[in-house]
């Protein structure tokens, strides 16, 4: 059979179908929905890192202007559940987290009171107005600090604030401490990161009039939403539809369960009228979880020619104060597991544990544990180089798994399987794409001049999709691996499809459109994709984990298969030929080798839906839904290079060229992976040079409070940065997809970093932490001067 | 705050062509007459300290953040917003439509004020280097981008603007 497929849309770069409404100013983002009779809530937040609560008086709120309400915590206890995390680690003691704190508040932000009334003006004039007596305690905001004997402790079942201990490992580390030539420590801090999505967060409750609550929220996962606040206020899932709109960045802030969630539906039901909340930024900067927040000591055992041998990690995770949805599994599973990265480090011993401070909570961030496994993995390989002083590409094709080693098991542990891979490819590609060896060239010819230039370079690996279902129960998850997918045909031919996913940015609109569009042949303009509606949305789990295209795109490929196949049977029946006579393809079902006229794709789905002549037992209808559980969960690889220049007189880095190579498997739509790669190494520079939430030690006071004070990048600080793929298709989904949404975030920190010590290496300086700010930079070359010249 | 100015205030503004009439309390931002007042929801608030500016906008010809200008500043003046760029929901305006064609957006949310601040940057100087628009368009964050393609639709009216002088 020749060229079977007439049109294929998967691999095409198109442009995406739903930009029009977002370049004309027509996106629907939740705050731009009004109800009428709108009420407003605001939130009054803790002051203090640790406080008791003595007091809390309400009066001259209440009688501001315009306010219909004003409660505390304590005039909520009993009418409203606690916040209960999402995935809990075996073992995890989890404390108690009231929606509004009742006796105690513990990081700067958290709820205290709120106030509801006409306008959001009125709403945040009265929440000045409510006059709490707190008796401030000392805090931890630190989490080597928080560990340590005699630090304020946050809460009572929780002692040595350590709520989780999770080992992982393989392999027997000491015979490798004892068989390497050398043994070297390292301790890396991973900063702590505000997502910083462009929309913050908001919400609108809508009681409706037979008795069920509307709630536009923006959440990457509307179904789980949906549980969870129908489980915490109390009403049925099926009384309360989630509409999630455009959404304005996700990056994993957006799918947990935050109290500002709960308290619009509770006080719409409560007042009978819509309740809006909309978050302004600064008050984002505490009240929207955090990301990353972990210490790693490091100690690698290695031989002279710069193999590992074996690699041992001793993780802290800061939580911040309470357990939000997925912290006791970040830090934990989604970090250690990955701690040996691209490499093959057959000795490993990994223990984390999990603290809590006085700080914002800490939950998933693009990548959410595998950029600081990956950091892990990576800053030792680099660290062994340098040790060394051999190239720092070639210690890693020492190291690298090869490509004939998958699936490959790494440290013969328990839970981790890459399915495929080819690190060698990525790192050819990169290599020539980036132009290596000219570029060494260069950096050494400048080095001569005092010029400082640096060539960083990052390998990664992880996993994403988590999956089967039956596996998330044996790590303490309370939901499953699936995406669902209904691909409806109407009786004319056209297409919709109910995807459980959510794109927040992600262009579903264009990506699940062309994977339907090839099994079904028919024109992707025949084909809408609904998302983000409860209501119309059968069932899902969302988006995040880099899932969308490997789960969600799966889902879709299996429900429009099984479409083809009942068309196929309908058409077969019309046709009054044997089914294995027919051929299907560009939209008309055909009998090789007969005069047979074709038969169009609507003309079959007219005949499902009236059901005249369908085949015995066969059920009218074209519309198939599933519930895919992938069997397994796809690896994406890549190798990143980079090329800095540092000025030694202000320590600014300025970042030349970047070069990702990124084996994400099957690519459904470059233009749209490339724009996943472009957006995640940014927010990883972001990491590695710029940004950093910053406490006071000792009062708890968040200083990064606003976008004055935490250095989101601008254009003009990062530079262009070129993608390229490999394509090694995942045998464990029917599309040979992995994920590709968090890779850049993965390998960009320590890529970056790397270039950084590569430039400073004439210095003598082998290891600083992120950011790599300018005062940070220039106190480390002028350190290392001044020791030099002593 | 008791003593809030209640005393509402008369503005008259053009919007897009159309003379608009609205009344506000002296504290309100421009941004918000738009958006609450006037139902312009393309224009966004993504910060309260002036820094990301999604809520550009063209006011007598110059891109402004709309956050930082009081609605009654804004009285008698002409404003032109995203809504305002193309009209009619006929063809895009060539911004539009290079944002479109080069990827330049993925959430959406920033991508309003990025173009009226990329419209000022071209009628400034209609063949920018990349550093020029990079330097340029400091003032609005982007968090999905990385800028990469931003950057190219930019370069590419660049490079249109050229050919047609």
């Amino acid at each position: 059979m020749t060229e079977a497929i007439a049109t294929r849309y998967v691999g095409q770069p198109l442009r995406r179908r739903e930009d029009f409404r977002f370049v004309t100013g027509k996106g629907r983002y939740t705050d731009d929905i009004k109800a009428t009779g709108m009420l407003h809530m605001a939130v009054l937040r803790s002051p203090h890192a640790h406080a008791v609560i003595r007091q809390v008086d309400l009066s001259a709120a209440m009688a501001a202007p315009g306010v219909r309400l004003a409660l505390s915590g304590a005039d909520l206890a009993g009418k409203i559940g606690s916040i209960v995390p999402n995935w809990i680690i075996p073992g995890t003691k989890v404390p108690d987290r009231p929606v509004v704190a009742i006796d105690r508040v513990r990081f700067v932000g958290e709820c205290v009171a709120l106030v509801v009334a006409e306008t959001q003006a009125m709403a945040h004039d009265a929440v000045g107005l409510i006059d709490v007596d707190f008796e401030t305690l000392p805090s931890v905001i630190d989490e080597e600090a928080a560990i340590r004997d005699g630090a304020p402790q946050l809460h009572d079942n929780v002692p040595n604030n350590i709520t989780t201990v999770y080992r992982m490992g393989g392999g027997d580390y000491g015979k490798a401490a004892r068989e390497a030539d050398q043994i070297i420590t390292l301790r890396v801090a991973n900063n702590r990161l505000i997502p910083t999505c462009m929309e913050t967060r908001s919400i609108l409750a809508e009681p409706n009039v037979d008795g069920t609550l509307t709630l536009y929220l923006q959440s990457q996962v509307p179904h789980m939403h949906r549980r969870w606040i129908a489980d915490t206020v109390g009403i049925s899932e099926h009384q309360l539809r989630i509409v999630a709109p455009d959404i304005g960045g996700g990056f994993g802030a957006k799918m947990h369960l935050y109290p500002e969630e709960l308290l619009c539906p509770y006080l719409a039901r409560h007042l009978g009228a819509p309740v809006k909340w909309w978050e302004s930024r600064s008050e984002s900067h505490q009240s929207t979880n955090h990301g990353r927040a972990h210490t790693e000591m490091l100690e690698i055992a290695f031989r002279n020619d710069g193999k590992i041998l074996g690699l041992k990690v001793e993780t802290l995770g800061n939580v911040g104060a309470y357990l939000s949805n997925m912290a006791s599994g970040g830090p934990t599973v989604n970090t250690i597991n990955f701690g040996t990265g691209a490499y093959k480090i057959e000795h490993y011993a990994a223990r984390s544990r999990v603290v809590v401070t006085n700080t914002v909570p800490v939950d998933a961030y693009r990548g959410y544990g595998r950029p600081e496994g990956a950091y892990i993995a990576e800053r030792a390989i680099d660290a062994v180089a340098r040790h060394l002083n051999l190239d720092q590409v070639e210690v890693r094709r020492r190291n690298f798994i090869q490509s004939d080693d998958f699936p490959y098991r790494p440290y013969n542990g328990p839970a981790v399987m890459y399915d495929s891979g080819n690190y060698e490819g990525c790192l050819a590609k990169a290599m020539e794409a980036f132009n290596y060896e000219a570029r060494s060239n260069e950096r050494d010819q400048l080095r001569a001049k005092d010029r400082y230039r640096g060539i960083g370079v990052a390998a990664y690996t992880h996993m994403c999709g988590m999956a089967p279902s039956r596996r998330l129960s044996l790590m303490g998850f309370n939901r499953g691996g699936w995406e669902s997918a209904r691909v409806s045909v109407d009786s004319s031919g056209r297409v919709t499809i109910f995807s459980g996913s959510m794109s927040q940015g992600h262009g579903h609109v264009t990506s699940l459109a062309q994977v339907a569009a090839d099994v079904l042949q028919v024109p992707i303009e025949d084909i809408d994709v609904v998302q983000g509606d409860t209501k119309q949305v059968q069932a899902g789990h969302g988006t995040f984990n880099s899932r969308s295209m490997a789960v969600g795109g799966s889902s879709v490929h299996v429900s429009s298969t099984r479409v083809v196949a009942k068309a196929k049977k309908i058409a077969a029946g019309m046709l009054e030929v044997d089914e294995a006579d027919v051929s299907y393809r560009a939209g008309q079902f055909t009998v090789p080798g007969t005069d047979i006229a074709p038969l169009k794709f609507g003309a079959v789905a007219r005949m499902a839906y009236v059901g005249h002549k369908l085949p015995d037992g066969m059920e009218p209808g074209l519309d198939e839904t599933v519930f895919y559980d992938p069997k397994g969960m796809g690896a994406p690889s890549g190798v990143h290079m980079a090329y800095v220049d540092v000025d030694p007189e202000t320590g600014i880095v300025e970042i030349l060229d970047y070069v990702a190579v990124d084996d994400a498997g099957t690519i459904i739509n470059p233009l749209l992976a490339g724009g996943q790669i472009h957006g995640g190494v940014v927010q990883g520079i972001a990491q590695a040079l710029y940004e950093e939430v910053s406490y006071d030690p000792d009062t708890g006071q968040l200083m990064t409070g606003s976008l004055l004070d935490y250095a989101v990048p601008r254009a003009e600080h990062v530079p262009a940065i070129r993608s390229l793929f490999q394509e090694t298709p995942s045998p464990t989904n029917p599309i040979g997809v992995k994920g590709i949404g968090e890779s850049g975030s993965i390998a960009a920190p320590p890529c970056t970093v790397h270039a950084v010590l590569d430039a400073l290496s004439p210095f003598g300086i082998k290891h600083l932490d992120m950011p790599m700010t300018p005062p940070r930079v220039w106190s480390a070359i002028q350190t290392a001067r001044t020791g030099a010249s002593q | 705050m008791t003593d809030t100015d209640e005393k509402k205030h008369v503005v008259t503004i053009d919007v897009n062509g159309a003379r608009r009439i609205a009344t506000v309390e002296a504290r309100k931002l421009l941004v918000h007459l738009l958006r609450d007042d006037l139902g312009l929801t393309g224009t966004h608030v993504g910060c309260d300290t002036s820094q990301c500016g999604a809520c550009t906008v063209d006011i007598d010809g110059q891109a402004v953040k709309s956050c930082t200008v009081l609605a009654v500043m804004a009285d008698g003046s002409s404003i032109t917003t995203i809504e305002g760029l193309a009209p009619g929901g006929g063809a895009l305006h060539s911004i539009q439509a290079a944002f479109h064609e080069h990827h330049a957006l993925q959430c959406g949310f920033c991508t309003p004020g990025m173009i009226m601040a990329v419209r000022q940057l071209l009628k400034q100087n209609p063949n920018p280097a990349e550093s020029d628009i990079r330097h340029q368009l400091a003032g609005n964050i982007c968090r999905c981008t990385g800028y990469t393609n931003i950057v190219r639709a930019v370069q590419s009216l660049a490079s249109e603007a050229q050919r047609h002088d």
